[in-house]
């Protein structure tokens, strides 16, 4: 299973309450460039959401020191003690998504916490689940194919 | 099959312990000495004036090796000394191609200074302790191991305890598990935070020894390994009685070189992740393919070396092209052989089977192969089974031998078998028909063993040539011919008889004919971009001395022009890749907070590689006669083989040479192409030693070390006496 932030482009109104509340909890000020979400103007009162969903996992893959892992919930997490910064997740990341800040020792993504479901004042974001794909396994898949003790002892 | 051991098992010798020094600014302006002999350690503090003129790496590492022999040392003195150094840059995470160590030493095969550009996890987890370079000097009594624990700040000597194993696969195995986390530790991370420098069973007994230098794979639960191949360091280390360095360090982060401007080098990084990404697999695939993308490309333009590289192309070419070796590796990994390196050429091919040796039948991770390996032992051997060069590729690494030595010199070998100098009976009854890969592993466990024909076979072409001369008659000229060395070095993987300024690229060089310095071919016999003799100087001084920088600062080459950005072709001068060329100048100044452009860029790599021009002459060598090849490297020695392209020979001879090649015989011909092509590379020789600023004997004049900055009383004392 995958518990995931679900966007609703239609019903933002570009409010940016979600994005307040996520930097504000995770980066302890009020800054867009250090929310997990992004709000995306594009212009005639239409906006554009962007939030990791947590299923194509291409950073997951990439990561050279595993710091970048699955919870149990099915989220994509980052173990900032073996982040090593390379920003390689970054850079794979198809929907920019992974994000960084300059000069910040490691990058940050969206959990699926639920903080700005709360602050959303117009139903646009909710917390959902979603079933595992060949995207969400194919990473793992490759480690195991790989592993020593894979077809037999060595 | 590996035993467990543990690091408290192992008999401690000494302890010495030191005090940890953060980077700053990519320096730690420190190194360290070993002596294994009298397990003495002390630190040397860098001066400002050995960071102006040597930069780091391969500068640093050459200025302490001349500071640590002298003229008459020889690479089995107890005071030849293997340099490991890393440069400012090494060790950041965010640009690709930033974990390589230099390793630099007197070497068993040419007499001279040798360096060989390393990945794995050694160098930067070595810097990261506070240490610039380490010097390893002497020689241990016993079996020794060296722990540098730069998480505890102690450097220990240890016997080597019974049982553990001498081959790399096993032996690195062996003492990552030991020494992970202070004593057997299973967790990952602590396992990662170990490397271990070893040799293997055949530098025991063979001049063409490598280091090899570890990374622990999370993914695999195992150890990789990547080769300071060239020049037999392994061997250094082995006649050291060194079983192996290895080396702890724990928190890698961003900024753990402490940058000027770590928001610049996060820039960097991920405008070249991101271009790697995006253009990867449109142009070289080399996140697919590594450097073996370049098989079927230069089996098509008949460069890939083919029976000890008499031709440089076979209809077989595409059994083991690029497309085989992607097949065969394993997909979808991130196997770079530092943090960061989405380039991740590093690949292997797991669970693959052994059918010879000691390891028979047992299932193992092969690292690689490269382009070299590939060529080496496959098509220069007319080995055109995937799994034969594999099985090679393996053994040369776990014995701790070149696969570009050995390629070329069982090339050599199987050649000499072809015309008869060899046979069953001065083979130890090894059969070295041309595709013969089991007689070809066969003289490796030979190696590994110290016994039979393997061993004489180790010493490589040059000794081999006259060996064979004088031993079993030989043709004293056809075996200089076909015996493909330059110094003593056997020659790397592409032909080169097509392209006069490769020549120069191959032996035109400090260390012997490597593909670390140009690579000229496309630009010289397919795109005809440099035409004369002034040219190709110009080319074979700017890419030398730019190739140079790489070595300076802890860099990989692969990620200057193995991506390029896509409008690249639009640049002029684009073989430079202007772009990267700039990201590089960034990244330096980002990292050092010091001012660099491009013209101070190739300053910096001048000073450093006059400087070993210079050891060369201290050492005797460094001599115009140094630097010519055999025939083979630059034109065809046989009847067969001018035939085999005569239309091609006959061309050059007429339009080149001025000869009318109509009613001469073959052997008229080959005569007349081979004076034509020796004059042309002593014209060469000429002019690009006048480029340089050495005189024609090839020997840095005064005038030119002062006016690039390497004026230092002792390099013109060397060279003065030379003048």
């Amino acid at each position: 299973m995958i518990k995931y932030l679900k966007m609703d482009d239609q019903k933002c109104v570009g409010c940016m309450g979600c994005v307040t509340a996520c930097s504000t909890a995770y980066a302890k000020e009020d800054n867009p460039a250090k929310a997990r979400i992004q709000v995306q103007g594009l212009g005639a009162g239409r906006f554009r959401l962007v939030a990791c969903d947590q299923e194509c996992r291409r950073c997951v893959a990439e990561c050279p020191v595993q710091a970048i892992s699955v919870s149990k919930q099915g989220v994509v997490v980052i173990d900032r003690k073996l982040c090593v910064g390379c920003l390689a997740c970054v850079a794979v990341c198809p929907i920019e998504a992974m994000r960084y800040y300059p000069a910040e020792s490691s990058p940050f993504k969206c959990v699926a916490c639920g903080i700005c479901v709360k602050a959303c004042p117009k139903g646009a974001l909710e917390i959902a689940e979603k079933e595992d794909s060949p995207a969400s396994r194919f990473p793992f898949e490759a480690a195991a194919a790989v592993r020593k003790d894979a077809g037999g002892a060595e | 099959m590996s035993r467990t051991f543990d690091m408290k098992d192992f008999k401690l010798l000494s302890e010495t312990r030191f005090e940890k020094k953060p980077i700053h600014r990519g320096y730690a302006m420190r190194t360290m000495h070993l002596d294994v002999g009298t397990r003495a350690v002390r630190e040397k503090p860098v001066s400002e004036e050995m960071k102006a003129k040597f930069v780091g790496g391969k500068g640093f590492g050459l200025r302490l090796l001349w500071d640590g022999t002298k003229p008459s040392t020889r690479w089995n003195d107890p005071e030849n000394e293997i340099v490991i150094a890393m440069g400012p840059v090494c060790g950041n995470t965010n640009y690709p191609g930033s974990g390589k160590s230099l390793v630099v030493s007197l070497s068993p095969m040419t007499g001279v200074p040798i360096d060989s550009n390393v990945g794995g996890y050694f160098g930067p987890y070595l810097k990261f302790g506070g240490w610039d370079a380490l010097e390893v000097q002497g020689k241990a009594e016993r079996e020794t191991i060296v722990f540098i624990d730069n998480v505890e700040g102690f450097v220990r000597f240890y016997d080597a305890p019974d049982g553990l194993q001498e081959d790399t696969h096993l032996l690195a195995e062996e003492l990552t598990r030991a020494f992970a986390g202070g004593g057997a530790s299973a967790d990952p991370a602590e396992l990662q935070a170990v490397s271990v420098i070893s040799a293997g069973r055949g530098a025991d007994h063979s001049p063409m020894g490598v280091l090899n230098f570890s990374l622990y794979d999370k993914r695999r639960d195992g150890i990789r390994v990547k080769q300071a191949g060239r020049g037999g360091i392994g061997t250094v280390l082995r006649d050291k009685k060194i079983r192996a360095l290895v080396v702890r360090y724990k928190g890698v982060v961003q900024n753990a070189n402490d940058a000027a401007d770590p928001a610049a080098v996060q820039r960097l990084g991920l405008k070249l992740h991101r271009e790697i990404i995006v253009n990867d697999d449109k142009q070289c695939k080399m996140r697919k393919q590594g450097t073996a993308h370049l098989m079927e490309v230069m089996n098509d333009y008949d460069l890939l070396p083919t029976k000890n590289h008499k031709y440089g192309q076979d209809p077989r070419g595409p059994e083991i092209a690029s497309w085989v070796w992607e097949k065969l590796f394993s997909q979808n990994l991130p196997d770079g052989c530092w943090f960061g390196c989405t380039m991740a050429c590093a690949h292997a091919v797991d669970h693959f089977e052994l059918e010879t040796g000691p390891y028979a039948g047992q299932k193992v991770c092969v690292d690689g192969p490269e382009y070299e390996t590939a060529a080496g032992v496959g098509s220069n051997l007319y080995v055109y089974d995937p799994h034969g060069i594999l099985e090679l590729n393996f053994y040369c690494d776990t014995y701790g031998i070149d696969t570009i030595s050995f390629g070329t010199m069982t090339g050599f070998l199987m050649e000499c078998w072809e015309h008869g100098v060899l046979n069953l009976e001065r083979t130890d009854g090894i059969d070295l028909s041309w595709g013969d890969w089991k007689g070809a592993a066969q003289i490796l466990h030979d190696m590994a063993d110290g016994k039979r024909f393997g061993v004489l076979a180790g010493k490589g072409v040059k000794f081999l040539a006259e060996y064979f001369t004088k031993e079993y008659g030989a043709d004293a000229q056809f075996m200089k011919d076909i015996a493909l060395h330059g110094k003593g070095l056997e020659q790397s993987e592409y032909i080169s008889k097509e392209s006069l300024a490769q020549q120069g690229g191959y032996y035109l060089t400090n260390k012997g004919p490597q593909h670390d310095e140009a690579w000229l071919i496309f630009m010289d016999m397919v795109n005809n971009k440099i035409p004369t003799f002034e040219d190709k100087a110009e080319a074979l001084h700017y890419f030398p001395m730019f190739r140079t920088w790489f070595g300076l600062q802890g860099l990989c080459k692969l990620p200057w022009n193995d991506v390029e950005p896509a409008d690249n072709a639009k640049w002029p001068e684009s073989n430079k890749v202007p772009e990267h060329v700039h990201n590089y100048i960034g990244l330096y100044k980002a990292i050092t907070g010091e001012d660099l452009d491009w013209d101070g860029l190739i300053r910096q790599s001048e000073r450093v590689y006059n400087f070993q021009r210079a050891f060369n002459v201290r050492q005797g060598k460094g001599r115009r006669v140094d630097d010519y090849p055999a025939y083979r490297a630059m034109g065809p020695v046989l009847e067969d083989e001018y035939l085999a392209r005569e239309e091609r020979y006959d061309r050059q001879l007429k339009e080149k040479a001025g000869v009318d090649p109509a009613g001469k015989s073959v052997a008229e011909r080959v005569r007349l192409t081979r004076e034509h092509r020796l004059a042309q590379y002593d014209s060469l020789i000429d002019a690009v030693f006048k480029r340089r600023g050495w005189t024609p004997d090839g020997v840095p004049t005064p005038e030119h070390l002062e006016a690039i900055g390497m004026d230092l009383p002792e390099v013109l004392e060397v060279v003065t006496k030379r003048i």
